[in-house]
């Protein structure tokens, strides 16, 4: 039984990829195998006015998701030090700003962001600070929605559908559903991670989801040698029957071609993944968990995947007791993993492609709990990265004084931010995705 | 032209319609219940899987309580109210932290929930029975996450089950008496002074007619008055007379002080609610392709009409349906893409796999796209090809070589101390002299496997990897084949 070395193999597949999509677009009329994007950029290239690119701004654009599960403390991410309620409803907690006295909980001095208004980023957030101080980032103040919900389950929904009822689908997977026409791409959206979240899911755009590369492949190969040839060629019959003209033009797909093509998809897919990722990066990643996850997607978009949303995501945020040491840890691992990326972007030369959104559930309760810790909250600040933001400090830190049931209330609807990455980054009409017209919070910059 | 609604010959019931018949009414069986199925006729085999005549299944090992999210008494309410007037943080933030842990217990109920009803489709005699509680949990769809009360599911799961095969009209009153239901599309906010239309709308447009079909805003609006007042309080349904609107109402050209219970009349004697019905019945039980055929519009309507005749006895229907000469037509054979859960079911009882972890096949499940007890939305799972993508197809292969040799996505082995011997599927192949044909057993394996006689391509496949592996039939290469049998795409048609 002879072996073919990976190498051929790797050729092979995408050889079959390549093959698939020529067909895919020579036959238009096959609208349910052309991949839309596929079908703009094959537009693009004939040179159709409206698609061509504006200067400096590439279009393939990328969304970064970071999400922080369990609901980050904003009023210690994003520090109001020149407020005094923020040390009274805060004696233990509080973060001290800089200049001030050491205090006694010796945290370190927050990171000045804007005189002005008395607010810093949380000292262990050094990484974001000096993107920030690039001109990269975009603080955004106070975001939420009214009548919130302190459930993690329900507000993390609420934040993925982008509904308050939180229900129906995720509002990344309608972008697509919107974008396409109907038509599901096989990688549009990838998640790192054991399940796809809520949002990339789409009535019809599916997103992949893999806790690492190894694991988004055939593991029965790993039983005996000898099962890996016979398996590609079982899963490649796709090629055949989409290349080889089993299926009539014209003729509407059989399940059992549409299971073969989305097998042969899947092959592609998954050595695509596995070599981008087995690739050493530009830049040293720190060794925690979002920084894995991050450098697994700067791989994946480095080798040029058509993935246009990425998620990645970290836990541990929900800190009812004893916060400060927990959460210092937190936002160093944040802030670090969020600035090697960018300069792996950077490196790249892809940062124009790419934005980051960082987002949690809701904020925590101003005022400290009993046990050293803070409870669910509401309204916080989100982060926008990247070099098409309008960097700075956007909106009114909301107010320690005027709160509902002890939370604050927010001041930009989070579906606003939303409008604007669809709008503004994504050019999709928010309108139909968001189920409604939500202004517009104007992040990004007017060349865009 | 025939009628495709006919019962079928009995000669031309032979092994593969009689596998047919078990994987469609129910999650498929080993090559020795086929052959049970097929020699007590066409008659007998259908009776015996829509009367429910097989054994029934224990509930051994579980054991739910119904209390984990029982409402405040009122000490605990006043003394919450009392921390609230006198800020009492610490008091607030107990109370505070034992509703979390009542709510984390819950959560841990609800996936306890999950595995108890796989087992139970896994174990079961009645099939069918589970089957069609499955299909109705996705056609009245009501997800955990929104009620967050696990034990209100499992009430409409049991609720679901002891009308499963009944009459459609106990299931459609059922569902407007049912708390979970209720909760999920917020009648308990419908009240007379406010009226709430979501239960009103959805109960025409997903449970009885199908969206526009003969209906129209001002009967959702009247619909929605006939319903105010039916809430619950604990685990009970609850009429609360004072918030019913008893006033005089217009439903589909009928008029009077109608009922929550009148609404569901009215709407059983459009027709459009028998062909919405048999609609969906069609697509989970016989074909699921987004077109349907000359014969499946008619077998649709014939379906309609027996629905109707038998004034919503779902049994008559469905007898007469598993018994046509549609049913059984090659057009419908492999032609449904299996639910993660019929995959995984259909896998274990056909197979005869060891079920090694329950907990990892309903995470299978899950990452499949089918979380019991948590439909993505009240419309159910949508079914068909949104079950497959890139992702979902490598999880489905890799739940199949989980059940056949316990190896996990994670490349340790835990479960695979289960021993399964899959000698069972070819033994019956054996000539006089004991000895088994190559070539016989792989074939019969990948027949039985697919559900239907493999492509000759496929066939040469297999057989020369067996060849290339020593080329006779034991266990591990029984194993082998398996592995590859059900990473082919059309393992995952049924």
């Amino acid at each position: 039984m002879h072996h073919r070395p990976m190498t051929d193999a790797t050729t092979n597949l995408a050889f079959t990829r390549r093959l698939f999509l020529q067909r895919g677009c020579a036959l238009a009329s096959l609208a349910a195998t052309v991949p839309c994007f596929i079908e703009r950029s094959a537009l693009g290239m004939l040179g159709d006015p409206l698609l061509a690119s504006q200067p400096g701004v590439p279009d393939e654009r990328i969304l970064v998701i970071v999400q922080l599960g369990g609901g980050n403390d904003g009023l210690n991410t994003v520090v109001p030090f020149g407020s005094d309620d923020y040390y009274r409803a805060r004696p233990q907690i509080g973060i001290r700003g800089p200049g001030a006295a050491p205090a006694q909980n010796a945290q370190p001095a927050a990171l000045a962001l804007d005189g002005a208004q008395g607010i810093g980023l949380h000292p262990n957030l050094a990484g974001l600070k000096a993107l920030y101080d690039e001109g990269l980032v975009s603080v955004i103040q106070g975001v939420g929605y009214p009548n919130p919900n302190r459930s993690h389950f329900t507000s993390m929904d609420i934040w993925q559908t982008g509904r308050l009822d939180a229900k129906g689908s995720g509002w990344i997977g309608r972008y697509f559903d919107n974008t396409c026409n109907g038509t599901p791409t096989p990688e549009a959206s990838i998640a790192i991670g054991r399940n796809a979240p809520l949002a990339l899911e789409g009535d019809v755009q599916k997103p992949i989801a893999f806790e690492s590369s190894s694991l988004f492949r055939w593991n029965g190969q790993d039983l005996h040698a000898s099962l890996a040839d016979p398996y590609e060629r079982i899963n490649r019959a796709g090629s055949d029957a989409v290349a080889g003209g089993s299926a009539k033009a014209g003729a509407p797909e059989t399940q059992k071609q549409f299971l073969m093509r989305t097998a042969l998809d899947a092959q592609v897919s998954s050595e695509r993944i596995r070599t981008a990722v087995a690739k050493t990066p530009l830049v040293a990643y720190p060794g925690h968990g979002l920084a894995n996850q991050l450098k697994m997607i700067g791989a994946m978009i480095r080798d040029g995947m058509p993935t246009r949303v990425y998620y990645a995501s970290m836990g541990g945020f929900d800190t009812h007791g004893g916060q400060l040491g927990t959460h210092a840890n937190l936002m160093r691992q944040l802030g670090e993993s969020l600035e090697a990326f960018q300069r792996d972007l950077r490196e790249q030369r892809n940062d124009a492609r790419v934005t980051t959104m960082v987002f949690s559930e809701f904020g925590r309760r101003v005022k400290q709990n009993a046990s050293g810790g803070t409870d669910h909250g509401t309204a916080a600040p989100m982060f926008l990265i990247g070099t098409n933001v309008k960097p700075g400090v956007v909106g009114r830190h909301p107010s320690l004084t005027d709160l509902d049931q002890g939370d604050l209330k927010h001041s930009i609807d989070f579906r606003s931010v939303y409008a604007s990455v669809l709008e503004d980054w994504l050019k999709a009409p928010s309108e139909k995705v968001l189920r409604g017209r939500f202004m517009n919070a104007g992040l990004f910059k007017a060349s865009v | 032209m025939g009628n495709p609604f006919q019962p079928l010959a009995k000669k031309d019931f032979d092994y593969g319609a009689a596998q047919h018949l078990l994987n469609r009414a129910g999650f498929g069986g080993t090559p020795a219940q086929v052959r049970a199925l097929l020699e007590l006729g066409l008659d007998d085999a259908v009776d015996y899987l829509v009367e429910f005549k097989g054994e029934r299944v224990s509930n051994e090992g579980f054991e739910f309580k119904s209390d984990i999210l029982r409402a405040q008494t009122p000490e605990e309410r006043e003394t919450l109210r009392r921390a609230r007037a006198t800020n009492d943080t610490e008091t607030i933030a107990r109370i505070e932290r034992e509703r979390q842990e009542r709510q984390n217990a819950d959560r841990a109920q609800i996936g306890a929930m999950k595995r108890w009803w796989l087992a139970r489709m896994i174990e079961t005699g009645r099939p069918l029975q589970e089957k069609l509680t499955l299909f109705w949990h996705g056609h009245f769809a009501t997800g955990y996450r929104t009620i967050e009360n696990s034990w209100h599911m499992l009430m409409q799961n049991g609720m679901l089950r002891s009308n499963c095969a009944g009459n459609f009209a106990d299931l459609a009153r059922g569902i407007i008496s049912d708390p979970a239901m209720l909760k999920y599309l917020d009648n308990d906010e419908n009240r007379k002074s406010s009226p709430n239309e979501n239960l009103a709308r959805e109960l025409m447009e997903l449970f009885t007619l199908g969206e526009g079909n003969g209906y129209g805003e001002r009967d959702i609006k009247e619909g929605a008055r006939a319903l105010t007042g039916r809430t619950f309080r604990g685990n009970e349904y609850f009429f609360d007379r004072a918030q019913h609107d008893a006033g005089g109402k217009q439903i589909l050209r009928r008029s009077g002080d109608f009922s929550g219970d009148d609404f569901v009349s009215i709407i059983l004697e459009q027709p459009e609610c028998s062909r919405f019905i048999a609609g969906k019945l069609y697509r989970f039980f016989v074909n699921d392709s987004p077109a349907l055929t000359r014969d499946g519009v008619e077998t649709v309507e014939r379906l309609a009409k027996a629905l109707r005749d038998a004034r919503y006895e779902l049994r008559p229907a469905l007898r007469a349906l598993f018994r046509s000469q549609h049913f059984h037509a090659r057009e419908n054979r492999q032609s449904i893409i299996k639910s993660p859960t019929q995959l995984i079911v259909q896998s274990v009882r056909s197979l005869g796999t060891p079920v090694r972890s329950v907990d990892r096949l309903v995470e299978a499940g899950d990452l499949m796209g089918q979380e019991l007890f948590q439909p993505p939305s009240v419309k159910g799972w949508p079914g068909g090809r949104s079950w497959i993508n890139t992702a979902t197809m490598f999880t489905r292969q890799n739940t199949a070589v989980f059940l056949i040799t316990g190896r996990t996505t994670r490349g340790n082995t835990a479960g695979s101390a289960d021993p399964y011997d899959a000698m069972h599927l070819v033994e019956h192949l054996r000539d006089a002299s004991g000895v088994l044909d190559a070539r016989e057993c792989v074939r019969s394996l990948a027949a039985f496997a697919l559900g239907g006689e493999p492509d000759r391509a496929r066939l040469d496949q297999l057989t020369e990897y067996l060849g290339s592996i020593g080329g006779t039939i034991d266990n591990d290469r029984v194993k082998a084949l398996l592995c590859l049998i059900s990473a082919m795409p059309e393992y995952q048609l049924c």
